[in-house]
């Protein structure tokens, strides 16, 4: 290709993404360094609210920022070299419960709260997230021609439902009396709740993933499964290969490069863990990086929010996602090298 | 026939809504506000709609924009819905108008009470009260022969006597969520015992006995609650309250009128209101008083300040509660008290204090907010967990610049 055809086709989506995705990371990065204070006074102030028949009033002593000319209030921004960093980590209370190794004390420090969830979150829905889609992307290639399209239709339907929404349906059937909780007590003959314990709704978070994310990796394995080569299965059936050894040594290996790029994506969208955490409201039990980095972000009633710290948790969260992805980018890039494995990049 | 009974239909509906209170007159400047979304505020913003030209967004999560959006140059909207703790980013920033000369030109039907003023100006007028108080089931404590509990060892004696009768699925009801209710609830418990939530300089005093006996209280209560307690906020209560599972709560005045309608309550004529109940007899019951109220902002023109507040007093006028009167504890001329709204009034009476709302308090809610869950799931005793809220407090309130 010309390098001016390259450019005109290149050039527009580098320009979006520099202003959407460069410009703000460097502020970002910028902003974990920085902090931003007002200047506060403490002034004597009467104030009257209503009673019930008469008005309230009290003296108290009230801190408010000082307001400059223009009415605004006088803001400092100062550079704080890791200090926000150090307060999203804790370090002293880190290395003290790490020193008795105390893993709970631990796990009261909200970042390695949630990067406990996070880790585990991501780790098992990846295995679930592939094998699932991959089953269902076999199952659905062995059925009958006519059946083929509805199936897909409904298998496809959890990846179409907004996340949210898909997670509040779940919370529906399970919170309370709900449909799905009732139906396990009748079973079950106990007493059920689903939210009154960590564990039962981390399985739910878990459960709602694996449901919502699963018809994509069946999406891209299926579109895979047609062009497996049929001369090789064929052979593989004429050498007594079963059903089992057929998948395993002539399928899987043809799906690999699928299943590094599903493994690629499931795992820089799960690591972003967030609309499970509103979904099903688990902040009492557990929380994830990205709701942490949300929860400093959001204004209190008094309207104070802690940028400098949501922006240390967000960096944190992308080093994380890119320590998580090194091991694969790694294969794809030596798959993609001249004489690699992959050669000219397998279906992608 | 059908062209002819739509024609009718849609006469009559104009003069319904012409006789239901009309607006004394008719406002041509576009005006925005922006306010809460439960019921006494739909009540408001539609009889402010009636006068013309005013859009409405009602959103439960205002407080996260009104800051910012009063802020803009000119202000997004011109009429904000504030409550006394919502109300304190806009005093602090300066981003409403005093009130005093429209209060004097158009407000003469206010009374003293319902203006709140901060160093003698008008800042803002409110228009209802708020308050937690207790809610109970007057049926099943007559069966029981339980009196109306007045500290909170009676509510819990009252609660292990309902259990053990089995009247309802849980004796208590608890907006024990996660976040800001459960910190409120915290709150009220705290000044409940007389604690104080600050020490000179903004420094942070909660971890103490009345902290710890607060936090022990509240774990004590959760015995009788539903065991999915943390993800239940104030509408999941009084569904409970509505379906007939819990006898007994602290749950907010606004609240009340929910437990009588028809339409959605299965225990209409049989929840009854009290005052909140307090530690010891005859204490400062565990509770704070909210109001709820109207601001104008600043940066818009003179001109559309006088149009916005002659709506906002249309939208908080006699008509407009004569129509809501059980949608809240009104202040409005005209509101008639009734049996649902003699909890909040008991409340008060009894002493309970307005919640004390400050640039400070912000950060402590939200600190409280996030750690004393970990308190009631068992991973830290009372102690530990006021220590880390006081510490979690201390690096938002150093990193805002209030404390040195």
């Amino acid at each position: 290709m010309k390098f001016r055809t390259f450019a005109a086709f290149v050039g527009p989506s580098l320009f979006l993404m520099f202003v959407f995705i460069a410009a703000p990371l460097v502020s970002v990065f910028w902003q974990s360094f920085h902090v931003t204070k007002a200047r506060f006074e403490t002034v004597e102030v009467e104030t009257c609210t209503p009673g019930f028949l008469k008005p309230t009033c009290v003296t108290e002593m009230v801190t408010r920022p000082v307001l400059d000319e223009h009415g605004q209030p006088r803001l400092e921004t100062r550079f704080t070299g890791f200090g926000s960093y150090r307060n999203v980590l804790e370090p002293d209370r880190t290395l003290a419960a790490l020193r008795d190794l105390d893993w709970r004390a631990l796990l009261t420090i909200d970042f390695w709260k949630a990067l406990r969830f996070t880790l585990t979150f991501t780790l098992i829905t990846l295995p679930l997230v592939i094998g699932g889609g991959l089953v269902i992307a076999v199952v659905v290639n062995n059925v009958a021609r006519s059946l083929r399209g509805p199936v897909i239709f409904v298998s496809l339907l959890p990846f179409i439902i907004t996340p949210v929404i898909g997670a509040l349906s779940i919370r529906w059937l399970f919170i309370g009396d709900g449909i799905m909780t009732a139906f396990l007590e009748w079973w079950l003959e106990r007493d059920i709740a689903m939210f009154a314990q960590g564990g039962t709704i981390e399985l739910l978070m878990l459960f709602y993933r694996v449901w919502h994310v699963a018809p994509f990796a069946f999406v891209v394995f299926y579109a895979g499964l047609q062009t497996v080569n049929q001369d090789t299965l064929e052979s593989a059936i004429i050498d007594g290969a079963s059903r089992w050894e057929r998948l395993r040594y002539v399928v899987i290996p043809h799906l690999m490069p699928l299943i590094v790029f599903v493994a690629l994506i499931h795992l820089m969208d799960a690591y972003r863990v967030f609309e499970e955490v509103v979904g099903f409201s688990s902040q009492a039990h557990v929380i994830s990086l990205q709701w942490l980095t949300y929860d400093l972000l959001t204004p209190d009633d008094s309207g104070n929010r802690a940028i400098s710290r949501a922006s240390a948790s967000a960096m944190l969260t992308m080093v994380g996602i890119v320590i998580l992805l090194v091991p694969l980018l790694l294969r794809t890039w030596r798959d993609q090298r001249p004489g690699g494995p992959g050669g000219a990049g397998g279906g992608r | 026939m059908n062209l002819k009974k739509f024609a009718i239909a849609a006469v009559a509906s104009l003069f319904a809504t012409g006789a239901w209170a009309g607006c004394s007159f008719e406002n041509s400047v576009p005006l925005k506000s922006l306010t809460a979304g439960f019921a006494a505020w739909k009540a408001v913003t539609s009889a402010m709609a009636e006068c013309g030209n005013v859009e409405s967004e009602l959103d439960q999560e205002f407080r996260t924009k009104q800051p910012a959006a009063f802020a803009a140059q000119p202000a997004l909207y011109h009429i904000g819905g504030v409550s006394n703790g919502t109300h304190v980013p806009l005093l602090n920033e300066g981003t409403t108008r005093p009130l005093d000369d429209l209060v004097a030109k158009y407000g003469g039907h206010l009374s003293p009470n319902q203006l709140i003023r901060v160093d003698g100006r008008t800042m803002a007028v409110a228009m209802m009260v708020n308050a937690q108080h207790l809610m109970y089931r007057e049926d099943i404590l007559n069966d029981l022969g339980i009196a109306v509990p007045a500290t909170y060892e009676e509510v819990l004696a009252a609660a292990e006597a309902i259990k053990q009768a089995g009247a309802v699925d849980y004796p208590l009801g608890g907006t024990y969520k996660t976040g800001w209710n459960l910190a409120e609830e915290f709150v009220n418990m705290y000044l409940g015992h007389g604690g104080e939530f600050f020490a000179a300089g903004n420094q942070p005093a909660i971890d103490n006995e009345k902290g710890v006996a607060s936090l022990e209280m509240m774990k004590r209560l959760t015995a009788y609650m539903d065991p999915e307690y943390l993800v239940s906020d104030s509408t999941y209560v009084q569904q409970q309250f509505q379906q007939g599972k819990v006898a007994l709560a602290n749950l907010w005045a606004t609240r009340a009128g929910a437990m009588d309608d028809a339409a959605e309550s299965q225990v209409v004529g049989k929840v009854k209101m009290a005052s909140a109940p307090s530690i010891e007899a005859g204490g400062r019951p565990a509770s704070t008083l909210w109001w709820d109220g109207i601001v104008i902002a600043k940066n818009i023109t003179d001109e559309e300040a006088d149009a916005a507040f002659r709506v906002a007093m249309e939208g908080i006028d006699r008509e407009m509660v004569e129509a809501n009167n059980a949608a809240a504890v009104w202040l409005i001329d005209g509101f008639q008290p009734g049996a649902m709204a003699a909890g909040a009034a008991a409340t008060a009476a009894n002493g309970a204090v307005p919640y004390p709302a400050s640039s400070q308090m912000g950060i402590m809610h939200s600190a409280l907010g996030n750690g004393i869950a970990d308190f009631l799931t068992g991973a830290k005793d009372a102690a530990t967990a006021l220590a880390d809220i006081e510490a979690e407090y201390l690096t938002a309130a150093k990193e805002k610049g209030l404390v040195q």
